[in-house]
């Protein structure tokens, strides 16, 4: 075993690392803090100038084929790349849905003209997508989803609701799954279109999230009118599409940050308890951290199996896939005992006052929507179960029966 | 990165795992479980020939010269078997003598622990309680050792111990006691795994010579850190073997007109047992590693490796029992060997809770000189 790289990706990593150094700042404990904070305009200015320095120097779709403007990389070097951009302050959250989801979704199923209109704009940052899957009665079960796509003439017109949209409000293009067919089967009835966020019938409402904060949206359709042309697949193929941005997603999303060891970490050892000595001397503390950290560095030694398949042009294994499951608990299980160890003053989110800059309470609230996002635990669970165990799906009381003929339920 | 076992490794652990469920099947574990016999003598002996027990023992004394990491591979399988050979007790004391033994102790010692011909022993505990020096009261004066050492694993079946005892200075150091010489007598003790022998061992004087390479309690835990991550491949071996039954059985049988394995709450289980394994054997791979290239972080790799595995063996064994519903709380099913075996494993190095406190000591420390 060795923790090198080969020759070609050292080389990959040294071009990478000179971009990054050259154009970017490197990540402190200050500005790492600042992360997430911005108003969304300076956000967006930032985001873009970013977009535009990586798109020029070829780090913007490291993997995507050339004649899609990409690199016609390996997922290695992706990987490499991510590694070494985590070490700098630059701006997150803008792009990724595009060009981790969406656009991807659209390279291998859409049209030549589609590829023409949105993979360069896309690319350089000039356009911004949202994924428009889930709906108020469409969770977990995406594929029950009710906005209708009915066809009339050379068109489609659009009515429903979509909601969870992450970034609707400044999104340029949205991939929408629709039903087209209402008495075909559930997952046989969806069809994908992409979507000009900014036409009439378009109105995106922004959700307040329990942090406070309004990341996601609640988009509606009314009557909103599209051409032939802005459908992705054949007419009924849309759930066979939508597990290509899917499948995407789970990658995205199990990347996400909060805290984690090294943060609780710091925490027991600077805080003083009622006894005078650091929290970290409590042998309750010190089996705590214990365990997070044997799950915080069997995550990472994971994904060092993982990189060795994908080093190695293999494809990655069933291990990549509890990424998010155990992070997600992790994060919320460290938070909320960062905030016992302060005691009362746990409650205080007081950036001025309370440890880390009050990161163990934001993440205390932010912490219950990554078990949610990108898959619930349960469903996580239920893949892995499917998936890497081979055990059987669910009973389904809904296959094979005409979507229109399957109980609502009243939430 | 290239960060998975050699494929000559990766066809060392395949042909183990084919020659164990071949030639030591769980009815070679039960007729020791039935007390019918010590240990399984017929797949010790195999091992022995087959090189396992001399993986990390180097050619010229007398090992296969597979390394650590060639250990480690093997130890999973034992593990996953079940086996009820004295394995754990020779992996601490090749570390006990490659570390504190002189040439001519390697030379004249190590050949026949390779072989499986000398079975060894670890003596440390003396009564209850996690390792510390202070426990230790048995006393080495003018080359005889006084004192009881309880419990030993394999204890009653070895030929050779490796006892930590003070020496004439009140120091602690690491000797060397024929089990079959005067002076020594041994008691077997009921364990909750009778597969893996338990006594205690009184010492009246017994002749017992110095490991003179290594001393104090670092070497202890130097042996302790070291044999811990074989231990935690075996560890692994059992969860996995766990998993692959629980698994199984949910397949097959049937409730409410469908297999169990299709309910979620069976479904989660099993995905919680699989994460907790994958977490354990990336630490444990880790760990492998830091062994094999006696890595600085060694101490806190080992440490992570053990909490983990013990965490996951834990969590896997408890479960497939209850995967298994009434079956598997009985005697004819084979759950309960892991179940124990889980709990011995978990033990014999100290607990999990002792090794937790050591992780994070462990860490400070390093924090400590980063900081410096």
């Amino acid at each position: 075993m060795d923790f090198a790289d080969t020759p070609g990706e050292a080389e990959f990593r040294a071009e990478a690392a000179a971009f990054l150094e050259k154009h970017a700042e490197p990540l402190t404990g200050a500005n790492a803090v600042i992360r997430g904070r911005l108003p969304d305009d300076e956000l967006l200015r930032r985001a873009r100038e970013w977009q535009v320095l990586k798109a020029e120097a070829g780090f913007a779709a490291i993997t995507w084929a050339p004649e899609h403007g990409g690199r016609g990389g390996t997922p290695m070097e992706q990987v490499i790349y991510a590694q070494e951009e985590a070490r700098f302050a630059v701006p997150r959250g803008v792009y990724e849905i595009g060009l981790g989801m969406c656009v991807p979704t659209v390279i291998t199923h859409g049209t030549p003209d589609q590829h023409a209109r949105h993979v360069a704009p896309a690319v350089r940052g000039e356009e911004i997508w949202c994924q428009l899957f889930s709906e108020p009665a469409a969770g977990s079960d995406v594929a029950g989803l009710r906005t209708r796509a009915v066809r009339d003439g050379e068109d489609w017109v659009i009515n429903g609701q979509k909601i969870w949209t992450s970034g609707a409000h400044y999104a340029d293009w949205g991939l929408l799954l629709a039903r087209t067919d209402p008495n075909a089967a559930k997952h046989a009835g969806l069809t994908m279109f992409v979507i000009p966020m900014r036409a009439p019938g378009v109105e995106v409402r922004r959700i307040k999230q329990i942090a406070g904060t309004s990341n996601f949206n609640e988009v509606f359709f009314t009557d909103l009118r599209i051409p032939d042309s802005a459908r992705v697949g054949a007419v009924g193929a849309g759930w066979k599409v939508g597990l290509t941005t899917l499948m995407n997603e789970r990658l995205t999303v199990g990347g996400s940050v909060g805290t984690d060891f090294d943060e609780i970490f710091a925490l027991a050892r600077d805080l003083e308890t009622e006894d005078g000595t650091p929290a970290i001397r409590n042998p309750a503390v010190r089996e705590r951290l214990a365990e997070w950290y044997v799950r915080s560095r069997g995550l990472k030694y994971t994904r060092f199996r993982t990189i060795t398949r994908l080093s190695r042009g293999q494809t990655p294994g069933p291990e990549s896939s509890i990424g998010k499951l155990v992070t997600a608990s992790k994060m919320q299980e460290i938070a909320s005992f960062a905030l016992d160890l302060q005691g009362a003053a746990g409650v205080v989110m007081d950036r001025a006052v309370a440890p880390m800059q009050a990161l163990f309470q934001e993440t205390l609230l932010s912490a219950p929507g990554h078990r949610i996002a990108g898959g619930t635990d349960e469903i996580m669970r239920n893949i892995i179960a499917e998936r890497v165990l081979g055990l059987p799906g669910d009973v389904r009381v809904d296959r094979d029966r005409p979507f229109s003929e399957i109980p609502a339920g009243k939430r | 990165m290239n960060f998975e076992f050699a494929d000559e490794l990766l066809a060392v652990r395949d042909g183990a795992r084919s020659f164990l469920a071949k030639n030591a099947p769980t009815t070679a574990v039960r007729r020791v479980l039935e007390g019918e016999a010590p240990y399984d003598a017929a797949t010790w002996r195999a091992i022995g020939e087959l090189g396992w027990l001399g993986a990390a023992i180097p050619e010229e004394l007398g090992g296969s010269g597979l390394g650590h990491e060639g250990l480690c591979v093997l130890a999973e399988e034992i593990g996953a078997a079940v086996a009820a050979i004295p394995f754990s007790s020779a992996c601490m004391a090749a570390e006990a003598i490659l570390l504190a033994g002189d040439a001519e102790q390697q030379r004249a010692l190590l050949p026949g622990l390779a072989t499986g011909e000398t079975i060894f022993c670890l003596a440390l505990a003396e009564g209850p309680g996690n390792p510390h020096p202070r426990a230790v009261k048995a006393a080495v004066r003018g080359g005889r050792l006084t004192g009881t050492k309880w419990p030993v694993a394999d204890g009653g079946i070895a030929d050779r111990a490796v006892v930590v005892a003070r020496d004439a200075d009140g120091g602690i150091g690491l000797f060397l006691v024929e089990l079959a010489g005067p002076g020594v007598t041994r008691t077997a003790l009921d364990s909750l795994d009778p597969t893996r022998n338990q006594a205690r061992l009184d010492f009246a004087g017994a002749p017992a010579v110095p490991l003179p390479a290594a001393r104090g309690w670092a070497a202890v835990e130097a042996v302790l850190e070291r044999s811990a991550v074989p231990i935690a491949f075996e560890q692994i071996g059992g969860a996995r073997a766990c998993l692959d039954m629980a698994r199984d059985f949910a397949m097959e049988r049937h409730a409410f007109g469908r297999p169990i394995a299709s309910f979620q709450a069976i479904k989660h289980k099993l995905v919680d047992i699989y994460v907790a394994n994958e977490l354990a054997r990336s630490n444990c791979t880790y760990a492998a590693w830091a062994l094999g290239a006696d890595a600085p972080d060694l101490s806190t790799a080992a440490a992570a490796a053990r909490v983990s595995a013990t965490e996951a063996f834990h969590l896997a064994s408890k479960e497939n029992i209850q995967v298994h519903g009434g079956m598997g709380f009985t005697w004819a099913a084979d759950c309960h060997l892991y179940y124990r075996r889980a709990k011995l494993l978990s033990l014999m190095l100290g607990g999990a809770p002792w090794w937790k406190d050591r992780l994070v000591t462990r860490l400070e420390l390093t924090n400590a000189e980063q900081g410096a």
